[in-house]
């Protein structure tokens, strides 16, 4: 069938592309609307922080400080070739705050809480408890969703900031430990390099991954299948979803930011 | 008075319902029986609106039920699930008094807890399940929360998806008993889907038999064993062999 009208299949593909994107942006709408809209959900949403902040600290702050050792023994290696050795702190911090901090942290939250939330929305939805809500006069979307996205937009960017800020001191770890360099001075030089836009477009972007990725789990889990086989889909489908849109957002961001 | 004008439903290919007529009185007890996999559960879900029929018409109270107030029509109803669905992530008295901790019908925590765990009497269980949480509870004793959860706010009318599925004989007696007294003293309109030939007879006014996505037969629960018609027959008796196929 592609073999015999390729058109006519990718007139198919870009309209069923551009349905899914109409979707998900009426969801995300509906979703906005009941976070300003009472009833409020406060035990939903202080639930929802437990889960997607407090909880993802361990995970985050791991990630964050063995890249950001990672980086450190890279940029010094790198550096040696035309003995620039002394950008290690510069460049740890920049790499960071503006880069890997918001986007190590958006796909530790994709692989972490999208899937949750889209395994838990679908299990619900299979068992029949979404239909067991309506009846009971309460709105999936303000009792499951608006709590979650909510917390999302909120939480993530706290934990892009405890990203950043245990990747620099992974860096100045390994720097300080094994590459010579002066403590103090290596903080000094991180701090006085670093501007307000970076830390800015840092938490800027841990807001909309947080969005995104809490979104993707309800959206996946509340459109999920049935059957075991629905929930497994909808997880999967969730954390693909996420995970690119949070890189193609990241590209996007820093763009917007940094190529004026 | 809910009414049911030739309502149709289908899934891709499948079509499950195919104009269903049917109209449950005000204050009466409507039992569905029919065969599993034919629709009974969706036509329940149709009149709430959990389903969106293609076709037809459904009112209560001669007011078409997809307009109108939303949480007003819900207030009215309680349901109680095939799989129970309950929601595992709070305890069993938080779930039978879900409706009275938030919404239009909440009141203080102590006071909701006290009603949960007098419907929680009710279906015969004991106020120290109150604190556990669904998935410590047995297939029945589920069944019997999500009964409760059901009749929790004494809504005027409630649906039963096979209310007596899993419960042993004696609790299923004593279920029964409970339906039929929530119909004669809160004089509650009832719909209940059920397979057990004893319940229909404890519960039923009258009985409507759904097959090939209509309603085969209706009438009054006396009329059952003369109904004269080949497919009540053959259900009530459980016999394999008659009008309706069964695959093996
Ligand atoms: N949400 C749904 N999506 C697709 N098919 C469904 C859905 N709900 C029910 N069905 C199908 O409709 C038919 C009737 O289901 P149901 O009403 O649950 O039967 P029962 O009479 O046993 O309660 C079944 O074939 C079932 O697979
Ligand atoms: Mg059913």
């Amino acid at each position: 069938m592609i073999l015999l009208s390729p058109l006519g299949a990718l007139g198919r593909a870009t309209l069923q592309t551009l349905a899914a994107i109409g979707r998900v942006a009426l969801f995300a709408f509906q979703a906005i609307g009941h976070m300003v809209r009472p009833p409020f959900y406060g035990r939903e949403f202080a639930l929802a922080l437990l889960n997607i902040g407090w909880l993802s600290l361990p995970v985050v702050g791991l990630t964050a400080i063995f890249t950001g050792g990672a980086l450190a023994l890279q940029i010094y290696a790198g550096g040696a070739r035309f003995n620039a050795e002394a950008v290690v702190p510069q460049i740890v911090a920049i790499g960071m705050v503006r880069e890997l901090g918001p986007v190590l942290v958006g796909l530790m939250i994709a692989a972490r809480v999208t899937s949750s939330i889209a395994a838990e929305i679908a299990t619900m939805k299979v068992t029949e408890q979404i239909d067991a809500l309506v009846t009971l006069s309460t709105n999936p979307m303000k009792y499951l969703v608006a709590p979650r996205v909510l917390a999302g937009l909120i939480v993530v960017p706290l934990l892009v900031a405890v990203g950043d800020v245990i990747g620099i001191f992974g860096g100045w770890v390994v720097a300080t430990g094994s590459l010579g360099f002066n403590p103090a001075t290596y903080l000094k030089n991180t701090v006085d390099f670093l501007e307000l836009l970076d830390i800015v477009s840092s938490l800027t972007k841990g807001c909309i991954f947080g969005g995104i990725a809490a979104l993707m789990g309800c959206y996946f889990g509340m459109n999920s299948g049935r059957g075991a086989q629905g929930v497994g889909k909808a997880t999967k489908g969730s954390v693909e979803a996420a995970a690119v849109l949070i890189l193609a957002a990241n590209f996007l961001l820093t763009g917007a930011f940094f190529s004026l | 008075m809910i009414e049911l004008i030739s309502v149709e439903k289908a899934f891709g290919d499948n079509h499950v319902l195919r104009g269903v007529n049917l109209s449950i009185p005000k204050g009466t007890s409507m039992v569905i029986i029919g065969g599993s996999g034919t629709g009974k559960s969706v036509l329940l879900k149709s009149v709430l609106g959990l389903v969106r029929p293609d076709a037809g018409v459904i009112t209560l109270d001669g007011k078409d039920v997809t307009t109108g107030d939303r949480d007003a029509f819900l207030a009215r109803f309680g349901m109680l699930f095939q799989g129970g669905a309950l929601f595992d992530s709070l305890t069993v008295w938080q779930n039978v008094a879900f409706r009275l901790l938030r919404g239009s019908l909440k009141r203080p925590v102590a006071e909701a807890r006290e009603i949960a765990i007098e419907k929680l009497r009710r279906v015969g269980l004991k106020p120290d399940v109150a604190d556990r949480f669904p998935a410590e509870l047995s297939g029945g004793m589920q069944k019997r929360v999500g009964l409760a959860r059901a009749i929790a706010a004494e809504p005027e009318i409630i649906f039963f998806d096979e209310p007596t599925t899993g419960l042993d004989p004696i609790m299923a007696g004593v279920i029964n008993e409970l339906i039929r007294e929530i119909v004669d003293e809160m004089g509650a309109t009832a719909m209940t889907i059920t397979h057990d030939m004893t319940s229909v007879r404890a519960i039923a006014d009258h009985v409507a038999m759904l097959h090939d996505g209509v309603i085969q037969w209706t009438g009054p629960v006396r009329d059952l064993d003369q109904s004269g018609d080949p497919f009540v027959d053959q259900f009530i008796s459980g016999r394999a062999t008659g009008p309706i196929e069964s695959v093996r």
